[in-house]
């Protein structure tokens, strides 16, 4: 219960940001979040989540990293070298603006595009798994592209590390 | 499953003596076409000595005049417009009367519980206007299988009448839906294609999708989550056992049985690129047939299983192709506006059922196998995953409506675009999956 509660409050402060932003903004990042102000172990999954930024965004039927999302990743890897217990699960996610089974290869691929970069700055490949949902998990519920374009995602879910 | 005891019930002498000669294409109706007029049948009554035999009588002739009826080939001709009133089953029919109302068929039935507790169900159906008996059978059963008996009784006269073949006597799998969107509780479902005997097959802690029927017996593969990565299960519905089809490395999904049971077509995911592979379930052996940085899925077996239809975005974006079963060079098909995907090969051949994209909408279409004739047979926010009748005749397909609170529903449509409809499940429903005809 305690996550899908925290999970909520973070899409609202993104839903927020993304009023005034041509891009979804990934999550947190460097500024911070509102509600993370003064209160998270810098080692925690909620810092993670919130501070760090826990996911990235594609354009729709893409699984090319934009350059915000390699910024949000080059800070993942960077939070994963200073916590090298933890390890992640990348979570690849689709819009539901395609076939059920389309969109699991296509969350396949948006988990590979983060694995693959995490690796490349650094994180050891035994510490990373990738998981396709496809379509079966989306954040957003609105069938609009205001919610499309933050279902359209790679989350990195880590384990390992104080949930706050 | 219990087979059922299905034997001819020969044509009685009284009745076949002032026999016209039958014209065996009298009543068979055109698939294509514009115009369409649904045979008219009247069915004046199924017989049994009061008490058991009587009920189940009356509720067997249901059970037929709904599938007929349902199938949008079949009108039911209103017991007031009868003028002969036949109370008998061995009564002969008077022709001229039912030619009168315009009854281009005839059908009774007799029910009767044996000595030995077995239902005994026997019909006739009658052309009117050729002037002769045009089916008869007799079927020994449980009598726990009279619906059953109605399906194959719906058969034998649908087959009999419109020169198709048949399918009521089928089941539907599928995937039940609660819960909110973001976090749908998906369970196995089955029911008989006509929505009775629904049971759960799965207990919704796993999420699963995708399933998909053996065409040669009561066999499916689907998709769950069980192990964290997307897997393909084997699981046989009669005796509840199941497996894990392999272990893969990485997603497994996009299963399909061959023509023929015996092998599996279906996607793996490495490394974030899909591929078609085949696994022959005897050996469990493994066969890659694409290999390609596209994203390769959704094979489906022409019904000789000599080649696979699939779709891929290696032109860029979705589209559909064909290859040979062994793999190999492949050719597109799809060629209109927008994306294709999900092609299923009809059981009898001439038809591959499609999802396409494009526009805002999602629509379910049949084109032919070089890409031409193609029809759309149902077009909304979301209309996904055909699958096909039996006899290749009618399509199931799932939509799922907008918004926050949209939900899943299963829908059947003719392949000529008519008599679309709506089935009844108990709350959503998606990913719906025909089965063969029962054994």
């Amino acid at each position: 219960m305690t996550s899908t509660f925290k999970m909520t409050l973070m899409a609202g402060a993104a839903l927020l940001l993304a009023a005034c932003s041509e891009e979804p903004p990934e999550a947190g990042g460097p500024g911070g979040n509102p509600s993370s102000i003064g209160a998270l172990d810098p080692a925690s999954v909620a810092y993670f989540q919130q501070t760090v930024g826990d996911r990235v965004f594609f354009e729709t039927d893409s699984s090319r990293l934009t350059a915000a999302g390699q910024q949000t990743l080059v800070r993942q890897a960077a939070w994963l070298a200073e916590n090298p217990a933890v390890n992640v699960v990348v979570e690849g996610h689709a819009d539901e603006r395609g076939t059920r089974e389309y969109n699991l290869a296509l969350g396949a691929r948006r988990a590979e595009a983060a694995r693959a970069f995490l690796a490349a700055q650094g994180v050891a490949p035994s510490r990373l798994r990738t998981i396709s949902y496809g379509k079966e998990r989306p954040e957003q519920l609105c069938s609009a592209e205001n919610c499309w374009s933050q279902n359209r995602r790679a989350v990195s879910v880590v384990a390992g590390a104080p949930t706050s | 499953m219990t087979r059922l005891l299905i034997a001819l019930l020969l044509i009685l002498p009284a009745l076949s003596a002032p026999r016209a000669q039958t014209n065996d294409g009298a009543l068979e109706i055109t698939v294509a076409g514009g115009e369409f007029e649904p045979i008219s049948l009247a069915a004046p009554g199924f017989f049994g000595a009061p008490g058991a035999a009587a009920d189940l009588a009356q509720r067997i002739r249901g059970v037929v005049l709904a599938n007929l009826e349902g199938s949008g080939l079949f009108r039911a001709v209103p017991p007031e417009a009868f003028i002969q009133q036949i109370d008998d089953f061995d009564s002969a029919p008077r022709y001229a009367d039912w030619q009168a109302i315009n009854a281009d068929a005839l059908l009774t039935g007799r029910a009767s519980i044996e000595a030995d507790g077995r239902l005994l169900v026997q019909f006739r159906l009658f052309d009117n206007f050729a002037q002769g008996q045009v089916e008869g059978l007799q079927f020994f059963a449980d009598p726990a299988e009279w619906r059953r008996i109605g399906h194959k009784i719906a058969d034998a006269v649908y087959a009999r009448l419109t020169g198709e073949g048949p399918y009521f006597d089928s089941r539907i799998v599928y995937v039940h839906e609660s819960g909110p969107k973001g976090q749908r509780v998906k369970r196995l479902a089955v029911m008989d294609q006509d929505g009775e005997n629904h049971r759960f097959l799965t207990d919704g802690r796993q999420l699963v999708v995708t399933p998909r029927f053996s065409p040669v017996d009561q066999d499916l593969l689907y998709i769950s989550f069980e192990r964290g990565e997307p897997q393909i299960y084997l699981l046989n519905i009669a005796t509840g056992q199941q497996e894990i089809l392999g272990n893969f490395p990485g997603m497994s999904f996009a299963p399909r049985f061959s023509p023929d049971g015996r092998q599996v077509v279906m996607s793996l995911s490495q490394g974030g690129n899909t591929d078609i592979y085949v696994m022959e379930l005897a050996t469990r052996r493994l066969t890659r047939l694409t290999d390609s940085p596209a994203i390769e899925t959704a094979p489906s077996f022409s019904p000789d299983g000599r080649r696979i239809v699939f779709e891929s975005d290696r032109g860029g974006g979705q589209q559909i192709y064909i290859m040979s079963a062994s793999g190999g060079p492949a050719t597109r098909i799809s060629f209109g506006q927008g994306r294709y995907g999900t092609p299923v090969w009809s059981p009898r051949g001439d038809l591959i059922a499609f999802t396409k994209s494009g526009g805002g909408q999602f629509a379910v279409g049949v084109m032919r196998e070089d890409g031409s004739d193609e029809r759309i047979l149902d077009a909304s926010f979301l209309s996904e995953g055909p699958t096909w009748s039996p006899n290749g005749r009618v399509i199931s397909f799932f939509r799922e409506s907008a918004g926050a609170n949209g939900a899943a529903s299963l829908w059947s449509v003719d392949i000529t675009g008519r008599n679309l409809k709506r089935l009844t499940v108990p709350g959503a429903g998606s990913d719906p999956a025909w089965s063969p005809l029962l054994p």
